[in-house]
């Protein structure tokens, strides 16, 4: 069931990829029938088995692929990884009702999307280092061709830019997941013995050579501060729903490795480079606010924004390496409150960015200074953009407050100095409220004059990202259910 | 072990409802207005005819289903709770306090809603959706028992005062008013936060009642965090500035933001929290010292204005100081009657400055010159909340103010002075106001008209029944601080023994408050010209923290093109020039290399050519010299 989910789309690729005769409209429906498939599955597994409370994973399959190097086609789900993939087939279908008006050879940018969702489901199922590895460097692949294929401005550049960044982070995860293979006994590349083997126990040298590479690949891809520089050049220059899935859910393969990979198989390690992590995290969150405050440009101003976002789940997953006494269940909240950022961010963020999309569509520009009073000839674009906004900036009622409040409580109470991180929500509150300021409101100006408000195929596509934000941050329960077990566990690994 | 309980608490999702039938009323009264609320907004933004006729009447009726409902919460006293989090449920409660609060809320909200269905004529149905959800909010911030809930319908609550603030968003400074608003709150809502992260920390627990239990420092980091919280709501010093520009909202919205909920929501989570602030010893004095510093300062800005709003506000700011005095003192009653009175005294002069404004296009005092004798029905009623703000016997204010006096004085002599003084500031400025609108007017005042809109020289009848109304309690509410009735209201709030004002208190603060009126009505008032600007506040925080801050991000922004994108775009352009030397090595070193040893070859060849003659004597002699070299190399050997 699961490798269907996951590699049903790349069927559907191969498929689009080959029938050139296909007319456009058909190949649009075929992507919308597919990812609506693909939630349609994804939502009745989990029906089926709602809450993975009981330790191990679920939807388990295995089976013989390089034994060699004791590497194997394993993928299953647990609490840290159902939600991220169910965010993926959410985020994806939306961005294939956006596309339902594409004008740009659809049949191609869907085939290649639907490539991109094989690589991002199969990474989030993946419980062996190497289908890890695999996944995440063809997620690299795929968004290149999305950038080139599809981008505009100085998008070969831009798409180069990340392709070589990132892959530079990946050959460093490579280096790290070899230096496990190596440490394990016997050696293997299964996330599952790994963990249990507990290899470098004791951290030491070797353990946070190891750590270092793995928290290099996966700190330029989330992105932190410093590596973050590859990612606003790749979301301006990058079509509307390219961004979408950059940032919905790329990104989240970074901090997904911290809680699948560095955090349960290096342990001592990770407890003994906590602080650093903690520090990054601190600095990425302020850092990415006040540099998007400074931002002119709308769709450089989320992709900052997003260096922000993912600081708040560095700054919790460093905080639950922090082990100080019995500050068991903050660790505990802290990573609940990081898992539950992941998804709140790609929801959010996605909304975000094809609502940036729009402006480019109708005036080819992000720059907010050429627009003003959008909200007279664009009344619900103005209503999505000012909902999105402040769900974004973690306003209570929508997931991100979930998601930001835990991370703060969990953090704060285990590394009383992450307080400072607070000062984030503020400045992000200050540069949306500017934003709306500027692109909404006073009389309309500029690119405003005759904007065309949103389309059904727009309003379609954001809407439901932003409901779904809205459903989590009043019902948060059903997604806390799920991640709680995992975390707990986690948090349990890691203090032990 | 820890991990165990927290899994079980959250599978407790269902609503428990402990007392059945009124459970199910306070969480009406809080769905109720919300989706309504919501259901108006989406309509209005999503819906093909932008004039909702029929907002303004759903929402009168939605609140007045409140009132109801607010009432029948008052007398049963639910509590309710809901699973939401893994370490804390999301819990109401209407006690003692509360019962007595949130009928006040929804019924001031009820009289602007209606006076609000004549005032505001354009976008109605956003207008009320924002203000039932706004509302809603309210209301669970004033029956949240625990921090997570109360944090939850806090931010809620600014969201929309900011959404309420900046309505008119086709004027950008009323937009900027709302950001200021947001912005400012917000900033001291971080003290919240932080206070949930110390009392998880400090594990006393994070229902409001259990703050009080955390342990050592943390307590200390959760009073903080709840007192900076409550003072950026309430408009206490010095984050006073922000109502100063929220004034730039409609009437209705001030009438309600900065009397009855909003502001009065920082002054109501200080009574709450009274326990806590004691237990820290400190907070509560800083709490009392702030609060009365506030009343004070802030009736002096009230002095200095000339725009009927500004007046208005600053007296909201300073007023909430009595209640955040109160708090400090552990009068939960005083600052309970206060805070009630006020809301009614200051819903109610909100409203007539609302309606003169619409009528004659002008808040500014001078303009209002004998506007009471031109419009009776407003100017009476107006007088009346003049007259109750000033601290006149008999009317509401004076017997509240003096009830949370009585136990300021049994604290600290010098708090109760200090007391005394905003008290006889209050009387002055609300003096300033009642001796400008009767005063007669000059014939071409109207001349001074319309500094602000367009006038339409009506006040209709849905404008003037909600200042009638208020009126009342404006005038009457004063009673629940005297004997009878103040025995029932110490029962309600659980403080049998607070101290009563004696007498004495109660003539000579009369007393003050009707000499200070005459005084301004026969010699006129100071306008302290250091106040008019409320204290320069905004520029204080405009040049010491925005402007810095945006400095800030701009030098970051700047790094981080110049420095680390460049960093890792020059490491880029490195490893090419590397590659490109590298390549040219290739050609001039190893390449040339090869040819020069092919070339050495080939010379090395034509040089083998030459013994090659084909005469045979030559061999010979080859010969010879190779076997004469072999004699000489193994006699060497040897």
């Amino acid at each position: 069931m699961l490798s269907l989910v996951v590699f049903l789309p790349l069927a559907v690729a191969v498929v689009l990829a080959v029938a050139r005769r296909l007319p456009d409209a058909a190949a649009r429906w075929t992507w919308l029938v597919l990812s609506a498939v693909e939630v349609v599955l994804v939502a009745a597994m989990w029906l089926r088995d709602p809450a993975p409370a009981a330790s191990g994973l679920r939807f388990e399959e295995r089976a013989r692929w390089m034994p060699g190097v004791g590497s194997s086609y394993h993928v299953g789900l647990d609490g840290l990884s159902w939600p991220l993939l169910a965010l993926t087939v959410v985020v994806f279908a939306a961005c294939s009702v956006h596309s339902l008006t594409a004008r740009e050879r659809p049949r191609q940018q869907a085939a290649l999307f639907c490539f991109l969702q094989t690589t991002c489901l199969g990474l989030f199922a993946a419980q062996d280092l190497i289908l890890f590895f695999v996944f995440f460097d063809l997620s690299i692949v795929g968004m290149y061709f999305v950038i080139s294929g599809w981008g505009h401005g100085d998008a070969g550049r831009s798409a180069v830019k990340f392709f070589l960044y990132t892959f530079l982070g990946s050959l460093a995860l490579l280096l790290g997941f070899i230096g496990l293979y190596l440490a394990a006994d016997p050696h293997t590349f299964d996330m599952v013995e790994l963990t249990r083997a507990a290899p470098l126990e004791g951290g030491g040298a070797a353990g946070a050579a190891v750590l270092g590479a793995i928290l290099l690949g996966l700190a330029v891809k989330t992105p932190t501060v410093p590596f973050h520089t590859w990612l606003p050049p790749a979301h301006t220059d990058a079509p509307a729903i390219g961004s979408a899935v950059l940032a919905g859910v790329l990104l989240k393969m970074g901090t997904y490795g911290f809680v699948r990979i560095a955090m349960p198989i290096l342990p001592d390690a990770w407890r003994d480079w906590a602080w650093v992590v903690v520090a990054v995290g601190i600095v990425s969150v302020l850092y990415g606010a006040l540099v998007a405050l400074a931002q002119t440009d709308l769709k450089r101003m989320v992709a900052y924004t997003s260096v922000n976002h993912m600081g708040y789940v560095v700054l919790a997953v460093g905080a639950a390496g922090v082990v100080t006494g019995s500050a068991e269940q903050a660790r505990q909240v802290a990573l609940v409150g990081a898992v539950v950022q992941m998804v709140s961010h790609g929801l959010i963020t996605a909304a975000l960015f094809l609502l940036a999309g729009v402006l480019h569509d109708r005036a080819g520009t992000y720059d907010l200074a050429r627009f003003g009073g959008l909200a007279r000839p664009a009344p619900r674009y103005a209503a999505l953009f000012a909902v999105a906004a402040f769900a974004s900036l973690g306003l209570p009622g929508f997931s991100g407050f979930i998601a930001e409040f835990q991370v703060f409580t969990g953090s704060i109470a285990t590394a009383p100095v992450t307080a400072v991180a607070l000062l984030g929500i503020l400045v992000t509150a200050a540069l949306f409220l500017r934003a709306i300021q500027r692109l909404l409101t006073g009389e309309a100006t500029g690119h405003s004059l005759g904007f065309g408000d949103l389309r059904v195929t727009e309003l379609w596509s954001v809407a439901p990202l932003l409901l779904l934000s809205l459903l989590i941050g009043v019902f948060p329960a059903p997604l806390l259910e799920v991640v709680e077990p995992a975390a707990a566990r986690l948090a349990d690994l890691v203090g032990r | 072990m820890s991990t165990v309980d927290v899994t079980t608490a959250t599978t407790a999702t269902t609503a428990t409802t402990a007392n059945g039938a009124a459970g199910w009323a306070l969480w009406a009264l809080v769905a109720l207005p919300a989706l309504t609320g919501a259901l108006l907004c989406a309509v209005s933004a999503f819906g093909q005819q932008r004039e909702r006729r029929w907002a303004p009447g759903a929402a009168v009726a939605v609140l007045l289903a409140e009132c109801a409902l607010a009432v029948l919460a008052a007398v049963q006293r639910p509590s309710v709770s809901a699973g939401f989090l893994p370490f804390a449920p999301f819990a109401l409660g209407v006690d003692g306090l509360a019962a007595l609060v949130v009928p006040t809320v929804t019924a001031v909200a009820l009289l602007v809603a209606v006076f609000a269905a004549a005032d505001v004529d354009v976008a109605r149905g956003r207008f009320h959706g924002l203000l039932l959800l706004f509302v809603a909010a309210v209301v669970v911030t004033a029956t949240a028992t625990t921090l997570p809930a109360l944090l939850f319908a806090w931010e809620v609550m600014g969201a929309t005062s900011y959404a309420l603030i900046g309505f008119a968003w086709w004027q950008r400074h009323r937009v900027a008013a709302g950001d200021a608003a947001f912005l400012t709150t917000r900033c001291a809502d971080l003290g919240l936060y932080l206070a949930v992260a110390a009392a998880l920390a400090g594990g006393g627990g994070l229902a409001l009642s259990d703050l009080p239990e955390a342990s050592g420092g943390w307590r200390d980091v959760v009073a903080a965090g709840v007192l900076v919280a409550a003072l950026g709501k309430a408009a206490q010093l010095p984050f006073s500035f922000w109502l100063s520009r929220a004034m730039e909202g409609p009437s209705p919205v001030s009438a309600l933001l900065h009397s009855a909920a909003m502001v009065a929501m920082g002054g109501y989570l200080l009574l709450r929290v009274v326990p806590l602030l004691e237990a820290t010893g400190w907070a509560a004095t800083a709490t009392a010292w702030i609060g009365v510093a506030t009343a004070v300062l802030l009736g002096a800005v009230a002095l200095a204005q000339r725009d009927l709003k500004q007046l208005l506000a600053a007296s909201t700011a300073a007023q909430l100081g009595f209640v955040v005095l109160a708090a400090g003192v552990g009068s939960v009653s005083g600052g309970a009657a206060h805070l009630v009175a006020h809301a009614a005294t200051k819903a109610l002069l909100f409203l007539a400055a609302g309606a003169w404004l619409s009528a004659l296009g002008t808040k500014q005092l001078h303009a209002l010159r004998g506007v009471a004798r031109r419009r009776r029905a407003v100017g009476v009623c107006a007088t009346v909340g003049a007259l109750s703000l000033a601290g006149v016997a008999p009317l509401s204010l004076w017997a509240t103010k003096d009830e949370l006096l009585a136990a300021t004085l049994r604290t600290s002599g010098w708090l109760y002075a200090a007391g005394l003084l905003a008290a006889v500031l209050s009387a002055a400025y609300a003096g300033k106001v009642l001796v400008l609108i009767w005063r007669t007017a000059p014939r071409d005042v109207e001349r001074e008209f319309e500094t602000e809109e367009e006038g339409d020289r009506h006040v209709g009848r849905l404008e003037q029944v909600p200042l009638l109304v208020l009126a009342v309690p404006a005038a009457a509410l004063g009673v629940v601080a005297l004997p009878p009735v103040r025995q029932v209201l110490l029962r309600l709030l659980g403080e049998p023994g607070a101290p009563a004002p004696g007498a004495a208190e109660l003539v000579v603060s009369a007393a003050l408050a009707l000499l200070t009126v005459a005084v301004v009505w026969r010699w006129g008032v100071p306008e302290p010209r250091w106040a008019r600007d409320w204290l320069g506040l905004s520029r204080v925080v405009s040049a010491g923290v925005v402007r810095p801050t945006e400095r800030l991000a701009r030098v970051l922004a700047r790094f981080d093109d110049h420095v680390l994108d460049r960093g890792v775009e020059g490491a880029a352009a490195a490893t090419l020039h590397a590659a490109r030397r590298l390549g040219r090595a290739d050609t001039s070193v190893v390449d040339a290399g090869v040819q020069r040893v092919a070339s050495a070859v080939r010379r090395l060849g034509s040089l083998a050519r030459h013994p090659q003659t084909g005469q045979l004597h030559h061999y010979y002699v080859q010969a010879v010299a190779v076997l004469a070299a072999g004699a000489v190399l193994l006699l060497l050997v040897r």
